[in-house]
């Protein structure tokens, strides 16, 4: 399976993401985002970072550079767009998923692990996967999801809402929702579910021995889930 | 000409930096104030002599890129 990870100036997930699909099957190429070309992929990530130094709103510069063109024509064709983190951002500023990410609402930037509970598995990125809790990572100043009411209706309708911050057990309540986000939301699909966007990182979870194993699970799903 | 636009959160958007700097202010003895609110100022110099014609431009720019209309509203001011 043949993935692609874009490399904007300024991101800095690009590697762990090459080395976290690298380590479960993926042949991943990374793509300069000044290219007009994607090459052929089953899966494109654009990965965590501070894309432009997150000048005039995080993400918004990245959402407009050549590359994205064709990542936009991938994600409208049907193609499998994964942001994570910064990714994610640029996700929102380019209308592929709804909504934008705000400034954490204690103005702090964190960095901690977290749990989220999956809301929906009937989707390439989920499905068949035996948890429906996992331990991610997250490193964030403006992760605090936003959208209006009527947005949120309709996410909430087409059941795009990914997954929620929660407890180790899957609670999802206030006190474990790190930066304010609108209903606990960590991460969303656009409708059809071939793009997610999330905060928190799976890539930082592939090592049992430095983190966790959760994002090995993960990834291992996926590629599963994509052949 | 030059065209200025303000970009301003909406109503109903948190805006924690705003909060911040309202408890700063009262802090520093500034008590009367009920509410601040945070936005950004671009100053605009468009090669273009129309007035209409330059705002028309920057309103362009405001909703494709300058602004996040989700979240925020713009004002355009001729100033120049």
């Amino acid at each position: 399976m043949k993935s692609s990870v874009i490399t904007f100036p300024g991101s800095n997930c690009d590697r762990d993401m090459d080395v976290a699909l690298k380590k479960f099957g993926f042949t991943n190429k990374m793509v300069w985002h000044d290219d007009n070309e994607l090459p052929k992929s089953d899966l494109v990530v654009l990965p965590g970072g501070f894309s432009y130094g997150d000048y005039l709103r995080c993400g918004s510069m990245a959402s407009k550079s050549k590359i994205m063109q064709s990542v936009i024509n991938f994600a409208k064709s049907g193609g499998l767009v994964m942001g994570i983190c910064n990714g994610f951002q640029i996700l929102v500023e380019t209308g592929l998923v709804p909504g934008v990410l705000l400034r954490n609402k204690y103005l702090e930037f964190i960095c901690k692990n977290v749990f989220v509970k999956l809301d929906n598995k009937e989707n390439t990125y989920f499905k068949n996967l035996n948890k429906d809790v996992l331990e991610f990572h997250i490193a964030h100043n403006e992760g605090n999801y936003f959208c209006t009411k009527d947005q949120l209706k309709e996410i909430k309708d087409n059941n795009q809402i990914a997954i929620y911050y929660c407890n180790s057990e899957g609670k999802i309540e206030d006190q474990y929702n790190p930066n304010g986000s609108i209903k606990n939301i960590a991460g969303i699909f656009n409708k059809e579910k071939n793009v997610l966007g999330m905060m928190p990182h799976p890539e930082r979870m592939i090592d049992e021995s430095l983190s966790g194993e959760d994002g090995s699970l993960f990834f291992k799903n996926l590629l599963n889930n994509i052949k | 000409m030059k065209v200025s636009a303000i970009i301003t959160l909406k109503k109903d958007v948190l805006d924690p930096q705003g909060k911040v700097i309202h408890q700063a202010l009262d802090g520093m003895g500034f008590e009367n104030i009920s509410e601040v609110r945070q936005g950004k100022y671009f100053e605009i110099d468009v090669n273009e002599n129309d007035p209409s014609k330059a705002k028309a431009i920057v309103e362009d720019m405001c909703k494709k890129l300058l602004a996040n209309l989700v979240i925020e509203n713009f004002k355009i001011i001729e100033t120049q």
